[in-house]
């Protein structure tokens, strides 16, 4: 059997990795598929005194009144999304099943709507990773000598920083041009997916490097080497592919990682902006509207519950993943 | 072990000056400048506020300035057109700057009056981190493959997985309103500090009792653990004398992140729980462009986890005399 399907196979007999990636899976089409769902808009106010609690699906399934023009400015696809769903169920929308929030505006909405900032922002950061350590570390590697020591040094420099200050204080700067920026094409979500990007690819480099230093002496290297292949068909032909797995489970540990920035971030004030909304706004919301005489448990309980299961799936499922790909560590 | 020292220092130094340089460069390029964002000031002020902060200097001489060692305002030195009342300034003197928005003070005075408390707060947490943490990893290794330990692995995985945020805001809710014994926020003797310390803990205790679990279930195995309890010691001396101190040395390891992860953790944390610490201050100076109070904090939290990443390298030689210091 070859090296992948053994890995898979290994990752399917671990009932609680497998249970997660379906999970996850599972988290990942209701965000996609967020505009297409009869919920209610997440930016709808409708201001009561207080939250409301939530009324369970058996008490009210749904009610009418949803306005297609409350939401903020979507994209082409997300704005065709939300056209299709009127076209299904008109003006239906679900009740306030996990309740509403001190501007009356619904918290399973705002729960899958927020999912999709989490959702990007592990892309991109993951993307960022992949595309910058593994070429750093890749290069640090192969070329070995001075230009690695040199290039690590760099990546040692950087470790020692707490970067969370230098985020936050590169986030409030880059706040001050959003003017430029917009006019520029460029949305203040890019610059804050660029900002989380920086900061992730160190660990990724640090884990290539060391692997391609191992692979770089390797036989099979030398020996296509020997044939006169270029250094960098050798690095992307016979080294890359080797490092595949490590990266893989690295990856599956920077996501939760990187989602918990978001999400910190976020919680500071300095992330995602209103109206949007993101799980770290809503845990943020959550503690604000904690209350000595009457609080608002579901404000506190639902993103808990969102975001802590999304991470904890990720995490078995990352744990899953390098026991899979190298059972030498398993149980570790 | 000087050698060592001295070469850690040096790029200590290094560090020190990139993250000074970039974020000085970074707040002096912002438009506008700390004092735009209130409400529009007569042009006369704004120009004797600029002069005050030197922000009507060119770049290069702020900088210089800012760095030190030589004071370049009208009070430095007389070679430099100065009065000579005080030659000396800037970071090499061990002078942050005035503050942008807590006019009248220096950033050393808030930095002095507020770090105590976080570092209070990060005590805390780390004995917390430590404490729970080394139990848990303990117990779960000695009754590997009961229940025991598959519960306390999970809540492991559990405790790495939340937020501090969530974490602290279920215990509020949970502890505060429902069995009231500990002040939820606020600040003011040790029990106001054990629920954020907690909070900011947790997910590091269950990273810790991780890590012990592993370290300890490897040495288990081996042969001398035999040997120990071949020649008749009890299990428990065997389990904690012998064992422990071999199966922690990746948990000492994990001590300087974990107490760099600590501090930043507590920005979020203080302002949950309404603590006035750094964090605090550097998240409000961070969000009011007060940008000396904020490269202050930097360069403090920077030198801290430079500390804290050298103080367990030494410890680490301690436990193991196999390991020598060599490339820092």
């Amino acid at each position: 059997m070859s090296g992948r399907r053994e890995a898979w196979r290994r990752l399917r007999a671990n009932r609680a990795a497998y249970v997660s990636l379906l999970f996850l899976a599972a988290v990942g089409l209701i965000s996609l598929a967020a505009p297409l769902l009869p919920l209610p808009s997440p930016m709808a106010l409708d201001l009561p005194d207080e939250p409301r609690a939530p009324a369970w699906p058996w008490q009210e399934l749904g009610r009418t009144g949803w306005d297609a023009a409350e939401y903020w400015d979507l994209n082409a696809v997300d704005a065709a999304l939300v056209r299709a769903r009127a076209a299904v169920f008109g003006t239906w929308q679900t009740g306030p099943w996990l309740g509403t929030d001190a501007k009356g505006r619904d918290l399973l909405a705002r729960i899958v709507w927020g999912s999709r900032i989490s959702l990007q922002v592990a892309l991109a950061a993951a993307l960022c990773s992949l595309l910058i350590g593994v070429t750093y570390g890749a290069v640090a590697g192969y070329c070995g000598g001075r230009i690695d020591n040199l290039l690590m040094r760099v990546v040692d420099v950087l470790y020692s920083v707490p970067l969370i200050f230098l985020v936050i204080f590169l986030v409030s700067v880059v706040g001050e041009y959003r003017a430029e920026l917009a006019a520029a094409g460029i949305d203040s979500m890019t610059v804050f997916y660029a900002v989380i990007g920086m900061v992730t690819w160190l660990t990724m480099a640090r884990v290539v490097r060391g692997q391609v230093l191992a692979l770089r002496s390797a036989e099979f290297v030398l020996a296509a080497r020997a044939l006169g292949a270029s250094p960098t068909r050798i690095l992307l032909r016979h080294v890359l592919p080797n490092v595949l797995p490590v990266v893989v489970v690295y990856l599956t540990l920077t996501i939760p990682a990187v989602m918990l920035f978001e999400a910190f971030l976020s919680f500071l004030g300095l992330g995602v902006e209103p109206p949007r909304v993101s799980w770290g706004l809503l845990a943020l919301d959550g503690t604000e509207a904690i209350h000595p005489l009457r609080t608002a448990w579901w404000l506190v309980a639902a993103p808990a519950a969102a975001m802590g299961s999304t991470l904890l799936a990720l995490n078995v499922l990352g744990d899953g993943l390098r026991d899979a790909l190298d059972p030498k560590l398993r149980g570790r | 072990m000087i050698r060592f020292l001295l070469r850690r220092l040096a790029w200590f130094a290094v560090t020190l000056w990139v993250v000074v340089t970039i974020s000085f460069v970074l707040m002096r390029s912002v438009r506008g400048g700390p004092f735009s964002a209130e409400r529009e000031l007569p042009p006369a002020v704004e120009r004797n506020l600029r002069a005050r902060y030197h922000l009507d200097w060119p770049l290069w001489r702020q900088y210089v300035h800012y760095v030190g060692p030589l004071n370049l305002a009208a009070d430095g030195p007389e070679m430099l057109g100065g009065d000579g009342a005080r030659p000396f300034g800037g970071l090499l003197a061990g002078e942050l700057g005035p503050s942008f928005k807590y006019r009248d003070y220096q950033v050393e005075d808030i930095l002095v009056e507020s770090l105590p408390i976080s570092l209070a707060l990060g005590a805390v947490a780390l004995v917390w981190a430590i404490g729970l943490g080394l139990a848990a990893g303990v117990l779960a290794a000695a009754r590997r493959g009961t229940a025991l330990d598959i519960a306390l692995r999970l809540a492991a995985t559990a405790g790495i997985a939340l937020p501090n945020f969530v974490i602290a805001g279920l215990l509020i809710l949970l502890l505060a309103f429902h069995w009231p014994f500990l002040p939820v926020a606020g600040w003011g003797d040790l029990s106001h500090l054990l629920l954020p310390g907690f909070a900011l803990g947790a997910p590091f205790a269950a990273y810790v009792a991780r890590l012990t679990r592993t370290g300890l279930v490897e040495v288990l195995g081996q042969d001398w653990i035999r040997t120990a309890h071949a020649k008749g010691l009890s299990p428990r001396t065997v389990l904690l004398r012998h064992a422990l101190r071999a199966g922690i040395l990746p948990v000492v390891s994990y001590l300087g992140p974990a107490a760099a992860g600590i501090l930043t953790g507590s920005l979020v944390i203080e302002k949950i729980f309404a603590i006035p610490g750094t964090g605090t201050h550097f998240v409000n100076s961070a969000l009011n462009r007060d940008y000396t109070l904020a490269m202050g904090v930097t360069i403090l939290y920077t030198a801290l986890v430079f500390a804290l990443n050298t103080l367990v390298d030494l410890a680490y030689t301690l436990l193991d005399p196999r390991i020598e210091l060599e490339e820092a």
